[in-house]
């Protein structure tokens, strides 16, 4: 009777442990899912913070009179003259009537490091598109420079980061400042100019039509050549060792790093069959191969989860068996496979570490219009800015990164919404 | 002509195709009393007359644009002058280049030697030649094709059975490229690699203590000779790989039995596809946030404590890798805890067990080789990523075991060896080659044996 009783208490006394192990557990579960949301939320918000500011860029107002002796033409239809004309005194004079008391070449320079570089061009094609101006004098917004830029955004948020500008240089933002001439307005730049050693000039569009040329080449190939196998192997293919080891291959290929792509591209593509290197042809190639496992995988589970009744009753009615996948599995299976291709594009349009071995990293000026034209793409642009010293590039970077991933999530939810909208439970 | 121009004509050639078989068949048909009488449908005609008049040339055309740059070439090359032959590979290449710059008029053609004006001519020429006989070979073929298909046409003809089998065999070759990508991988990456080998021995580059692979550009240069032991290579990818683990294992494994075994239905159908956002994140994007963000808080964190943590750590690397991995891990973990069956929990409930003890001591040894075989599949994506360790890890080769230290790992060497020129004689080129063939021995012996791992135990309770 006593034993009993003291076995009870045992138990007794062990349950408020063992309870609190319990606890314990399941707090252990809930820091862990509390880690990894805090996680994105972390670099969602560090991404946003370092890159909202770079869809403004600082202007600043000045009056520009379109002398033709300060430009050194006569004639705006001859086009030796224009290239030989000096455009970046237009900017330089405007400059020096607003501040009319500075002297000394080195305080010019620094008068003249206000502006971007780029200022004489964009001031060049204002004048080519309207001749009328020649001559003339108009007030107008010119982009500054990525380290006016800075301050300025910097100095508004009141925590001024002034290392790379001079008193003087200082002095004059205040001035122009409290002459309500420097202002921050959208960096149209930012979504119409390719790749650019200034910061202030450097643009997405050219990256973004890289990767819009070497996605679409993706999916041609990749969506008919991924279901065609999907196919093949789900309703066609015997059971033999040959098909396995194609599957084999398959799951293999899904799991190879992407880098190892890259070296295959390098060595089959462009150093034996000689295709030219940076162009979308051969990132599309590359891609290609690296999402054909994804889109195969999931177009076999698409066309596993059609029912067999809808084949056996097309064969009954007299289908062939080509009949009966073409126009009744097929169809059936379709949203599926669309899903997945859709995720197989998001992955390749995230891919980097391939193309930096096919040459996709050059830097690239033009908007490349053609699948033969030098290009890069987006995530190769964001980690050449991100290797770029000046620190305007990490705010650019920053907002590189948000284009990239409002694709990918415009990307991936409509890949959600598609299954929930199309996809047939039976 | 263009080869896109060629294309274009053979697809209208083939709609034609498919037009003429098509009537034909009905025509056929007609005075035998209408198109039951055929035996297949008139579109199977059309279409099997359309694919004898396309598919050959196609063939044709794809062979044609792969094999006649480089024949035209080496003619070119084989009939130059004595005075600017070539003698060794570097200088073949460059002049080949040079001539074929001159043929397309991008340099000019003043100024250039009169022997390399004629082997430009010659160039031009050729690429003349080979265009205009693609066009008639084509031509020729696909109409062949089209009449011969076209006249095969008879109500007796068994036009469905002949397009299936194409069909077929088309997809068939879809299929087996999954192959051809795996032989071209092997084939590309061996091949470069025995190159290597030839010029370091094998044993160096597999147990060698020291990698500063420089190639001399004089013979007589300080340090000439580069040195290729990848051992630090691979010590520096197991420590920040290492590190991911560390941080990935826990928490993806902890999140997927809270999410599988305690969460509500509504926590779980937020909380799931919220740690699957971090697995749609580009790489560039985490190598940029270990880079700018994880690895200068490291640094002054370590700073204000007294340790001195370099800011290209191993840490910080590993340590955003480790986040990348999390839903990686959890999802397969999930899928393995879920697939236990819901009898063995209820079993060890009923015999008075916790839930956390039903978890640790049935659910996890039950589901273990799965999640065993999840991790190894984690770890071969740790090994094999690129972005975040170029940019946030070293590149300077240290064998080191301590995380706060700067390393560098296979991938950051391949990718520093071959961005930009590359030269394919120099052993420094060729040597990302021989650190790619190890990357994928590896990951494909991981990934066979995680797979098998997973494949066995799913179907234990299946």
């Amino acid at each position: 009777m006593s034993k009993s009783v003291d076995n009870l208490a045992k138990i007794k006394h062990s349950l408020t442990r063992r309870n609190r192990a319990e606890a314990r557990f399941r707090w252990y579960g809930r820091i862990a899912i509390f880690i990894g949301l805090s996680a994105v939320a972390v670099l969602f918000v560090d991404i946003i913070s370092k890159g909202h500011g770079a869809f403004q860029a600082t202007y600043i107002n000045l009056d520009v009179s379109y002398n033709q002796d300060v430009i050194g033409i006569d004639n705006l239809m001859d086009s030796t003259q224009l290239v030989a004309g000096d455009w970046q005194a237009l900017s330089k004079t405007a400059l020096r009537t607003k501040f009319p008391q500075v002297s000394g070449r080195s305080d010019k320079r620094e008068l003249n490091n206000l502006l971007s570089s780029g200022a004489g061009f964009d001031l060049k094609d204002r004048l080519m598109a309207n001749p009328l101006l020649l001559n003339e004098t108009e007030s107008i917004w010119i982009l500054a420079d990525d380290d006016i830029d800075t301050y300025y955004k910097s100095w508004l948020d009141g925590d001024a980061y002034a290392a790379r500008l001079s008193e003087k240089q200082i002095g004059w933002i205040d001035e122009l400042h409290q002459q309500g001439l420097i202002r921050l307005q959208l960096n149209t730049n930012l979504f119409t100019r390719g790749d650019s050693r200034e910061p202030e000039q450097a643009g997405i569009l050219g990256a973004v039509m890289g990767s819009i040329l070497t996605l679409v080449l993706t999916l041609l190939l990749s969506f008919p050549i991924g279901v065609s196998a999907a196919i093949y192997l789900e309703e066609f293919a015997p059971k033999n060792k040959w098909t396995d080891f194609i599957e084999v291959n398959i799951n293999n290929l899904a799991a190879v790093p992407s880098i190892i792509f890259g070296l295959l591209g390098l060595a089959i593509f462009i150093n034996f069959f000689h295709v030219p290197r940076s162009v979308p042809i051969v990132g599309g190639l590359v891609l290609t191969l690296m999402t054909l496992p994804t889109i195969i995988i999931t177009s076999r589970a698409a066309i596993k989860s059609v029912p067999p009744s809808i084949r056996e009753a097309a064969l009954g009615m007299g289908a062939s068996k080509y009949q009966m996948v073409l126009h009744h599995v097929l169809p059936l299976a379709l949203p599926g496979m669309l899903t997945g291709a859709i995720i197989g594009m998001a992955q390749a349009l995230g891919e980097t570490a391939p193309l930096l071995m096919i040459g996709m990293v050059a830097f690239i000026v033009d908007i490349p219009g053609s699948f033969t034209d030098p290009a890069t793409v987006l995530p190769v642009q964001i980690f050449l800015w991100a290797d770029s010293p000046e620190r305007a590039f990490i705010e650019k970077t920053s907002a590189a990164i948000m284009v990239l991933l409002t694709f990918l999530i415009i990307m991936n939810t409509s890949a959600v919404w598609l299954r929930k909208r199309l996809e047939r439970h039976w | 002509m263009q080869a896109t121009n060629i294309l274009i004509l053979l697809l209208s050639l083939g709609a034609v195709a498919f037009y003429l078989g098509r009537s034909r068949s009905l025509a056929i048909a007609l005075p035998l009393g209408g198109i039951r009488k055929l035996h297949s449908l008139p579109s199977y005609y059309g279409m099997h007359t359309a694919l004898w008049c396309g598919l050959p040339s196609l063939v044709l055309l794809g062979l044609w644009l792969m094999f006649d740059q480089p024949v035209i070439n080496s003619v070119v090359i084989s009939s130059l002058a004595a005075d600017i032959t070539p003698t060794d590979t570097a200088s073949y290449n460059l002049l080949l280049n040079k001539i074929d710059n001159v043929a397309q008029g991008i340099l000019p053609r003043k100024g250039q030697s009169d022997s390399l004006i004629a082997a430009a001519n010659h160039m031009v020429s050729l690429q003349q030649i080979s265009q205009w006989s693609l066009t008639a070979l084509s031509l020729a073929l696909s109409t062949t094709g089209l009449f011969w298909a076209w006249r095969k046409i008879g109500s007796e003809f068994r036009a469905r059975p002949a397009v299936e089998k194409v069909i077929q065999n088309l997809l068939l070759a879809c299929a087996c490229l999954a192959i051809f990508t795996t032989l071209g991988i092997v084939l590309s990456v061996l091949f470069e690699s025995i190159q290597f080998f030839r010029s370091v021995p094998i044993y160096d580059f597999v147990f060698g203590l020291d990698w500063s692979p420089q190639t001399a550009i004089r013979e007589d240069q300080v340090g000439s000779s580069g040195s290729f032991g990848a051992v630090p290579l691979f010590v520096g990818t197991l420590l920040v790989s290492a590190v991911a683990m560390f941080i990935a294992v826990p928490i993806g494994l902890m999140s997927a039995i809270y999410l599988a075994e305690y969460a509500s239905k509504n926590v779980r159908s937020v909380a799931k596809p919220a740690l699957e956002v971090l697995a749609g994140i580009p790489t560039v994007v985490y190598g940029f946030f270990a880079a700018l963000t994880v690895a200068p808080f490291l640094r002054d964190l370590g700073a204000s404590v007294g340790l001195s943590i370099s800011s290209e750590s191993a840490l910080a690397a590993g340590g955003v890798m480790g986040i990348m991995i999390i839903p990686f891990i959890s999802s397969l973990a999930d899928d393995v805890i879920t697939a236990v069956p819901q009898s063995m929990r209820d079993g060890s409930l009923a015999m008075g067990a916790t839930r956390s003890e039903t978890v640790r001591r049935v659910v996890i040894p039950a589901a273990l080789p799965g999640i065993v075989g999840g991790i190894m599949l984690a770890v071969s994506r740790a090994i094999g990523e690129t972005m975040i360790v170029v940019m946030a890890a070293g590149m300077a080769a240290k064998l080191t075991a301590n995380p706060l230290e700067s390393v560098t790992t296979v991938t950051v060497q391949i990718v520093t060896l071959l961005t930009g020129d590359q030269e394919f004689d120099s052993p420094k080129t060729l040597a990302a080659f021989a650190l790619g063939l190890m990357l994928f021995i590896v990951t494909l012996l991981l990934n066979i044996f995680a797979l098998h791992i997973v494949k066995k135990y799913r179907e234990q309770y299946e």
